[in-house]
């Protein structure tokens, strides 16, 4: 809420799949290859040629729909969107108009704060990208790369159900996720496999939704939340100052932070849809509809809620083990394998086991099993071996299959729990020490982490540090 | 006799008892395209030297025995919109004056795999858009019987060349009677194919709903023969029907006794010249002495057929032809400010009169606020006149009706009038608009000699049963009476 005025958001994301050919031809659907190489007389609009329906496009975009709640149109029809544009070979989109694969689902997103917010999905219809503008200093107007022509889209359309930019986030990096478990779509921001288009409008609440605009060329999703805080914003100041906003088209400009107006309602395209005579009806049987459904994995969203409410995990941490499958695969693996501690294991998932992973190792490239791993976080949890020895075995069975406890006895790296051993470690360091003992009485807390520092570096790290400070505080304040 | 007078069936049969080459016949037949074709206007384009070329690979696989076509070594004329792999496919169209296809259509690839010779490329009303040929950017082509006569359209060069011996047999293509309708004023057979019977790979569309690839012959075997190669399921083409698609020559059989043709008043009436619904009516009688069976049958909706007829041909033209924007391929205006000015001009200066009237009438009709008054309710006329056919096939197996409503008129005397040159599509649109088959066979002439052509619609995917009775027509009314030049 800003001044008092709500914010009302809704997404148009179109994802590209990664099915194996373009949608309507057999030309291979590949990313950053020479230009107009991926292209044959179909993806090109020739005259006299045909569209022919890519089977995969549809079970892709069913899965989605099944993945977002959706009720799927088994049968349904494409439609041609006319339009010229020198990236688009035939003037026409094959698209799909009133009568989506996809209809009426919704997304439920959980919040930083462990809310969930669920999110209307009016509907995920297919469609075949278009071709790329390309401009060289060497060549006065511009020249297109038709390699994207016919690349499979799905457009995936909300409800304006978002309140905030953070909801847009939010709702933006579910569905990415979900696209990447499901592996339909490679996700690449940088490489235009998914773009969205933004709705924005803004009333005080109570009142009837205000006139919205819609944002083009929002490119990432830090782009989206700039882009609906300043259209927000910009609404918000015209109806402060006694105007009112009109209808239009915008484009965000992420380098200059703003947003200009494309064209207004009044000049809005007429695409002329009708049914594509080109093709027939889409009649997907039942039984594939069922299929497909039954195909489909525990969704991202769904494993974040059960991570936090299951496992005690913070909803950050849940996240970031789930944004990666592979991390999020290991971690049950783990649990699967009896792993005492998730917590535990999900602190050192997110900490060494991303930190090898961010250098491009994968843990199927390690000699790590969810068997040591769980092991591993039991002699921690148990306190049969400190943090800093956990360190050292893990570094070990990362690239050696070798037993655990046999690491731990070559090394001498089990910890010392017997207090007899942690008194004497204890006395020698109080006496060493005699002016922190008469900080910390005076006072000073934290001399209190020095000694058991003191205590540990004296052990060689072997020393329970919790049961060392125990005997410190009944030594020194006793 | 000169070969290129003989029937295709006979052809065949010499050039399988290797009594002739395909090169004589090939030879033969573009001699007489030389000789004639300056009156008749039916080519846009010939290449001796290819078709030479495939004549002797042609007689090379009839010589090894590996010709398995019947169709082998025969010479056939291809309509201009149908795409040929290195050879110009114009549509008659300034737009497409230089433009060369790097793909042949699957019915050029499955002609070419037979051994066929292709003898070159046919004039057609600018983008198989009119009915009389007049359309053609580059030439008009002339009736053979009459040279100050049109000989109909769109696909008036197929008609005209087969009728003069300029080519054996021809492809054309047929959205609203484009075969059939230049088949009756030319005098020879005309068969339009059900939809879906013949891919449509390649065929630079009109209406795609409503386009159909179908074969020009002299005789009913010639048609036969010709539709035999060029139908069958083609995975390229989605709206190909996928089913056993048996040999139509082989099972052509005159007798037609029992067969129930139905006879529909609403063709029979106003519009319909008096002399042609005779000629039509006497040929019917004819049938029935043979032991046909003739019914009246009532399809009311007829009357409506034309409009719904332009209206989704037009919608599905706009936008099929909108790719023709100078941006790829085809005509580019010179001297453009900006890119909508290039479009603006390249369209303006690249298409002719009809072309560009079907187009804004196309794009009125989709455009919102008129889409549910005209383009639904067209549909739904469809719907309802393809119920109206089929109620009729419940009672007989084929129906009869002209298939123009005249002989053929003078050059230029309807150029002026476009509602009266659509009137020329009154009795075959309706047979696209049901999606069924139906051939055209000459029952007649007027009295200066121009033919007159009696249409036979089927039930989906019955060719045979009307191939059939236009058999039988043609042993009793004669058959072909090639026209003097």
């Amino acid at each position: 809420m800003i001044k008092g005025y709500e914010i009302v958001v809704g997404l148009e994301v179109h994802a590209e799949l990664n099915t194996k050919t373009k949608i309507y031809c057999n030309c291979r659907n590949s990313f950053g290859l020479e230009v107009n190489t991926q292209v044959c007389p179909i993806c090109l609009g020739m005259p006299g040629t045909l569209p022919t329906l890519n089977e995969k496009v549809v079970e892709y975009a069913i899965k989605m729909g099944h993945a977002l709640n959706c009720k799927i149109n088994r049968i349904c029809k494409q439609d041609r969107k006319n339009y010229f544009y020198p990236d688009l070979p035939k003037s026409y989109q094959i698209s799909q108009a009133d009568i989506p694969l996809c209809a009426d689902g919704y997304l439920d997103v959980m919040m930083g704060d462990g809310n969930v917010k669920r999110i209307g999905v009016e509907r995920i219809h297919i469609e075949e990208d278009a071709g790329k503008l390309l401009h060289s200093d060497k060549f006065d107007g511009s020249l297109v790369d038709f390699n994207r022509c016919g690349v499979p889209l799905i457009e995936i359309v909300s409800r304006p159900d978002m309140r905030s930019s953070d909801e847009a986030k939010a709702y933006l990096e579910t569905i990415r996720s979900i696209l990447k478990y499901i592996d339909i779509s490679d996700c690449k921001m940088q490489e235009g496999s998914i773009r969205c288009d933004v709705n924005v409008s803004v009333h005080k609440p109570g009142e009837p939704f205000g006139t919205r605009c819609e944002m083009k060329n929002v490119n990432s999703f830090s782009a989206a939340v700039r882009g609906i805080d300043y259209e927000a914003n910009r609404q918000i100041e015209i109806l402060e100052a006694g105007g009112t906003v009109t209808q239009e088209t915008r484009r965000w400009d992420d380098q200059k932070g703003i947003s200009v107006s494309m064209r207004s309602k009044e000049d809005a395209q007429d695409y002329r849809y009708f049914p594509e005579p080109d093709l027939l009806t889409i009649v997907v049987p039942e039984e594939k509809v069922i299929e497909l459904k039954n195909t489909l994995p525990e969704l991202p969203n769904a494993k974040i809620m059960r991570y936090v409410k299951d496992y005690g995990i913070s909803h950050y941490d849940a996240e970031m083990i789930v944004d990666v499958v592979e991390k999020s695969a290991f971690f049950e693996k783990c649990i699967e394998a009896g792993c005492k501690s998730p917590k535990l294991l999900s602190n050192w998932i997110l900490g060494e086991i991303s930190k090898f992973m961010n250098e491009g190792r994968a843990i199927e490239d390690t000699k790590l099993t969810p068997e040591k791993m769980s092991e591993l976080i039991g002699l921690i949890a148990d306190g049969k071996i400190s943090t800093a020895a956990g360190k050292t075995v893990f570094d070990i069975i990362l690239n050696e299959d070798r037993d655990i406890s046999s690491i731990i006895e070559e090394k001498g790296l089990a910890q010392v729990s017997d207090d007899s051993a942690l008194e004497a470690i204890a006395d020698s360091v109080l006496k060493e020490n005699e002016k922190s003992v008469s900080d910390y009485l005076g006072g000073k807390t934290n001399a209190l982490g020095y000694l058991v520092g003191q205590c540990m570096k004296a052990s060689k790290g072997k020393a329970n540090p919790g049961r060392m400070k125990e005997i410190i505080l009944k030594k020194i304040s006793g | 006799m000169k070969l290129y007078e003989y029937s295709a069936c006979e052809l065949s049969e010499m050039l399988r008892a290797k009594k002739i080459s395909s090169r004589e016949l090939t030879e033969s037949v573009l001699d007489r395209a030389g000789e004639v074709d300056k009156k008749v206007n039916a080519y846009l384009r010939t290449d001796r030297e290819m078709s030479l070329r495939m004549a002797d690979r042609a007689d090379k696989l009839i010589a090894s025995g590996e010709a398995k076509s019947r169709l082998a070594g025969i010479p056939v004329g291809i309509k201009d919109n149908i795409s040929t792999k290195g050879i110009a496919t114009t549509c008659a169209s300034r737009m497409l004056e230089n433009y060369v296809p790097v793909f042949n259509a699957t019915v050029i690839e499955k002609l070419e795999s037979a051994g066929c010779v292709i003898s070159g490329k046919l004039n057609l009303d600018e983008f198989a858009m009119g009915s009389s040929t007049e359309n053609s950017y580059f030439v008009t082509t002339k009736n053979p019987y009459d040279l100050s006569c049109v000989p109909g359209g769109s696909s008036g060069g197929s008609a005209a060349a087969v009728a003069c011996g300029e080519a054996v047999v021809a492809l054309g293509s047929d959205t609203g009677g484009s075969i059939r309708q230049p088949a009756s004023l030319c005098g020879v057979v005309g068969l339009k194919p059900t939809y879906g019977s013949v891919s449509r790979y390649g065929l630079v569309a009109f209406a795609s709903s409503l386009d159909q690839i179908g074969p020009f012959g002299c005789t009913v075997k010639d048609v036969a023969l010709l539709q035999d190669e060029i139908q069958g399921h083609d995975k390229m083409d989605a709206t190909s029907a996928d089913r056993k698609y048996a040999s139509l020559l082989d099972n052509l059989n005159d007798n037609i006794s029992g067969l129930k043709i139905g006879i529909p008043s609403e063709y029979f009436g106003e519009g319909i010249k008096p002399e042609v619904a005779d000629a039509v009516m006497k040929s019917v009688k004819e049938l029935e002495k043979r032991g046909a069976k003739v019914v009246p049958v009532s399809l009311p909706s007829t009357g409506y057929a034309l409009s719904a007829y332009y209206i989704i041909a037009c919608a599905e033209a706009s936008s099929n032809l909108a790719r023709f924007d100078g941006v790829k391929y085809g005509y580019h205006a010179q001297n453009c400010d900006g890119l909508i000015d290039m479009y603006e001009k390249t369209r303006s200066e690249g298409f002719g009169r009809e072309v560009k009237r079907r187009i804004m009438l196309g794009t009125f009709v989709l455009s919102s606020g008129y889409f549910d008054a005209y383009y639904k309710k067209a549909k739904l006329l469809q719907k309802r006149i393809q119920q109206e056919f089929a109620d009729a096939f419940n009672s007989v197996d084929a129906i009869i009706t002209p298939t123009s409503p005249s002989e053929a008129f003078k050059i230029g005397e309807r150029t002026s009038d476009p509602l009266a040159m659509y009137a020329a599509d009154i009795c075959t649109v309706t047979v696209n608009i049901a999606g069924l088959p139906g051939v055209s066979v000459p029952c007649g002439y007027s009295e200066i000699g121009l033919p007159y052509g009696m249409q036979i619609i089927g039930r989906k995917f019955d060719e045979q049963t009307i191939l059939n009775l236009a058999y039988a027509h043609e042993n009793a009314f004669g058959g072909f009476r090639r026209p003097e030049l």
